[in-house]
């Protein structure tokens, strides 16, 4: 076997010494996925909420539907991005193949589904506990929907992060779609793909510990944030 | 809560800034994971980047990959090893010429018990043929690449359909390069792969080449321009500089250059 140590000490000189092409990979991962998710939030809270106080035909089949596509396989999101982005594709004229813009996208397909459905959640839940007193208030279902939205604005906070787990920690979709080009494309996930296929068992997986930390800091960081919400919004109560 | 918002928005306004940096020139080259993994694109590209400016941007996948992946007109240069199929690329009108640009080989490598019994011979074929006969374990590529490709040419001459014998002691990964060592590894089992691929791989365990020098063993790259006329929107006269420049005078002594523990990975052999 080889000498897992050195290797592991490899990757940590990479980081305390702040290696510009790991750093430059570490931020590529992070602008990638907390834009999709920024994305995914305008588009999927909306939405989820949506299907939470409104009432029609069908909506079960819907909820259902964006259940399922929480499971929603990367590489099948990243063939599917690939196919339109592709010059031979119907949107190839933009020339997004093989840019951050493109893994932007497909995370934003991958990670949407999940910030709708947890809203949906959320949300049906806050509706329901709040139904009398808006109905006394005259406010109509959807027009309810800003209002809960900011209500749930706490709870929510787990559907982005829950969202962003997904995106970060995703290889297929951004594999295909990104190329993994070094220096344009290549984030933290490839690059642990990379150098598990060199057979740099030991670097792969320093690489994924750093992985675990990023995710570990966002959370801590959100957690902070929203705590201190919480008490000034207690305080001005 | 508000100089929280604003600290976020200025985070944020840091993370958009970062993908739109400036753009300079570049092409979107085809390769296969054996040029990249073994470090070789790494090592001669800068010397192109600095005398020409053109960034050159590596998509690494396996050789059925890559040239798919041109048929569709996504990149701009196509760098494999597969002779026939490179030739069919251009015959199709996919690709402008073909050109050679180096070679090395294929090895055929093992674990030390080599249960098959063919350490030291010469002879890939009959290496294949034994290993058959022994149902000793073998991981396949089954990926369409280059390797698989010239895998399957040998078992052919070996008169044995090993794929008859899928999931048993023939075992396709349909993956990379790496990914196949690193399964032969686990499992002790055979394998062919090309001998940079090889050099450069970081977890051998105790698999070693059994078997080299075989003739039927050669390993040839090619580069083509991806087609303008099928496609107008590929980079072509800064692709043209490039296969210009990797089959010129500078780019085959770079490839010269290249060593890894002393050992030289790709022998350039462009016509001049």
């Amino acid at each position: 076997m080889q000498d897992f140590a050195s290797q592991f000490s490899q990757a940590g000189h990479l980081i305390l010494t702040g290696d510009p092409d790991l750093w430059a990979i570490v931020m590529l991962s992070l602008q990638v996925s907390v834009l999709a998710v920024l994305i995914s939030a305008v588009i999927g809270m909306p939405v989820g909420a949506a299907l939470a106080v409104a009432r029609f035909p069908g909506r079960r089949a819907l909820i259902i539907l964006m259940n399922a596509l929480m499971g929603f396989p990367p590489v099948v999101v990243g063939l599917l991005v690939y196919l339109m982005l592709s010059r031979s594709g119907p949107l190839g004229v933009l020339e997004l193949l093989y840019t951050p813009t493109a893994m932007i996208i497909a995370q934003t397909v991958l990670v949407t589904p999940i910030v709708a459905a947890l809203t949906r959640q959320v949300i049906e839940m806050l509706a329901e506990e709040y139904s009398e007193q808006l109905r006394s208030l005259g406010v109509s279902r959807l027009a309810s929907v800003p209002v809960l939205l900011w209500d749930a604005r706490l709870a929510l906070v787990t559907a982005l992060l829950a969202g962003f787990g997904r995106a970060i920690a995703e290889v297929g979709a951004v594999i295909i779609v990104g190329g993994n080009i070094n220096h344009v494309t290549r984030v933290m996930t490839t690059t642990i793909a990379l150098e598990t296929s060199k057979g740099n068992l030991a670097l792969a997986l320093a690489l994924g510990t750093i992985l675990i930390g990023i995710a570990v800091a966002v959370n801590a960081a959100v957690s902070a944030l929203t705590l201190r919400t919480e008490q000034e919004g207690l305080r001005h109560a | 809560m508000f100089r929280a918002a604003i600290k976020s928005a200025m985070i944020l306004c840091g993370l958009l800034a970062g993908p739109a940096a400036a753009e300079e020139p570049f092409i979107v080259v085809q390769s296969t994971t054996s040029t990249q993994n073994s470090g070789l694109l790494d090592f001669i590209l800068p010397g192109f980047e600095a005398e020409s400016g053109i960034d050159v941007r590596v998509v690494a996948v396996g050789t059925g990959q890559a040239i798919r992946n041109a048929i569709n007109g996504d990149g701009d240069v196509l760098l494999v090893h597969a002779k026939p199929a490179e030739e069919q690329f251009v015959a199709d009108g996919w690709g402008v010429e073909r050109r050679d640009v180096m070679y090395n080989d294929f090895v055929l490598v093992g674990p030390k018990s080599d249960p098959a019994k063919i350490k030291g011979g010469d002879d890939a074929v009959a290496a294949l043929a034994a290993i058959a006969q022994a149902k000793a374990p073998f991981a396949s590529r089954a990926d369409d690449s280059g390797t698989h490709k010239a895998e399957k040419a040998l078992w052919s001459l070996s008169g044995t359909d090993p794929t008859l014998s899928s999931g048993e002691w023939y075992r396709e990964t349909g993956s990379g390069m790496g990914a196949t060592l690193n399964l032969a590894a686990g499992m002790d089992a055979y394998a062919l792969t090309d001998r940079a691929t090889w050099l450069s791989f970081g977890n051998k365990g105790n698999l070693e080449v059994l078997v080299e020098g075989d003739p039927r063993l050669f390993n040839q790259y090619g580069v083509i321009l991806v087609n303008p006329e099928k496609h107008p929107r590929v980079r072509a006269a800064a692709g043209r500089r490039f296969i210009d420049w990797l089959t010129g005078h500078d780019g085959q002594e770079a490839i010269a250059a290249y060593k890894l523990n002393g050992e030289q990975l790709f022998f350039p052999n462009a016509q001049q």
